[in-house]
């Protein structure tokens, strides 16, 4: 039961996501008409310190629990893939107002219909798979 | 304790992701969780479908295990840290609502014309939460990451396509806030 510690990180996440209120599609709204810094807020202020955290990672001051070097995996790269796809992600985003995390935590909030957009996201990942080899990345 | 079962402002929930984030390194993993969609669809027995589908989910159970505390966690929060379910909207925000045919907005957590039962039984409703779902699962995986790993992994990480990816995010969620919402609703 090692993973126990992710269990604990995921309910720490989904209360967070939760109080934050990243997880309530107005606030996704409101992002996207610019009328509120909430969102902005959020993921600025995350980023700014992950760009602290993680330059701490590539000098070694801070070590993994096994006192290993923390190395983070490079993104694929690809204009095509990265533009478009994060382009479909957007209209999915903003219509629904749920990335993939609180999709998850709003199906703990007993909310049924985002079962159907879970289900979504899986045909739109099997949908993914089928068809990439024709897509420009 | 007051504090806790107010909304927590941005400066308070943007730092805590990233302290999740730290942790998830901490431990070995990384932090990104759409890649979980992939798993389930393996665990579901998708390797007979594409061979893509067809590695080892397993090793991916801890990203598994998160998602089923993130669940856990959303449970917790609603039922037992918040007392009013209101989003305190900018005023503008709720007048642009109800101009698309959005009622109260804000009066609750998430939008009756979207989530309620009403419109999860109707042909448009349901039809708008699968298309959603499809869209955000195909385009993660087109693009390689969602908001959890392109826009806070990735952009911590100065990472070119992250930032591309995130720029494609705001294309398609402006499109569909200023563009096409309107003529859904």
């Amino acid at each position: 039961m090692k993973n126990i510690r992710f269990i604990i990180l995921g309910i720490l996440f989904g209360i967070i996501l939760s109080k934050a209120e990243v997880i309530s599609w107005y606030r996704i709204y409101e992002m996207f008409k610019f009328q509120s810094f909430h969102m902005y807020g959020i993921i600025g202020s995350a980023v700014i310190l992950g760009v602290i955290l993680f330059s701490f990672f590539k000098k070694g001051v801070i070590k993994n629990y096994l006192g290993k070097k923390i190395m983070i995996e490079p993104k694929k790269k690809g204009f095509y893939r990265t533009i478009i796809g994060g382009t479909i992600f957007g209209l999915g985003w903003g219509l629904i107002g749920a990335c993939p995390g609180p999709m998850f935590i709003l199906l703990g909030r007993g909310v049924l219909s985002i079962l159907i957009v879970i289900f979504g996201g899986l045909l739109g990942v099997l949908f993914y798979h089928a068809i990439k080899h024709k897509l420009p990345h | 304790m007051d504090f806790i079962l107010e909304p927590w402002p941005w400066y308070v929930g943007g730092p805590l992701i990233t302290l999740i984030m730290f942790f998830l390194y901490y431990f070995g993993k990384k932090f990104g969780i759409s890649s979980n969609l992939e798993s389930i669809c393996a665990m579901g027995g998708a390797g007979k479908l594409h061979e893509f589908f067809a590695f080892d989910w397993k090793k991916n159970s801890w990203n598994l295990m998160f998602i089923v505390g993130t669940v856990i966690g959303g449970f917790i929060a609603f039922k037992f840290m918040t007392p009013d379910q209101a989003i305190a909207l900018n005023p503008q925000t709720v007048s642009d609502l109800a101009d698309i045919g959005f009622q109260n907005a804000g009066a609750q957590y998430l939008p009756e014309e979207l989530f309620g039962l009403e419109a999860l039984l109707s042909i448009k409703g349901g039809v708008i939460l699968v298309i959603a779902g499809i869209l955000v699962g195909f385009g993660a995986r087109y693009a390689g990451g969602c908001t959890s790993g392109h826009a806070i992994t990735g952009l911590s990480n100065l990472e070119l396509p992250s930032l591309i990816a995130v720029i494609g995010f705001f294309i398609g969620g402006l499109i569909m806030t200023w563009l096409i919402l309107p003529l859904l609703f």
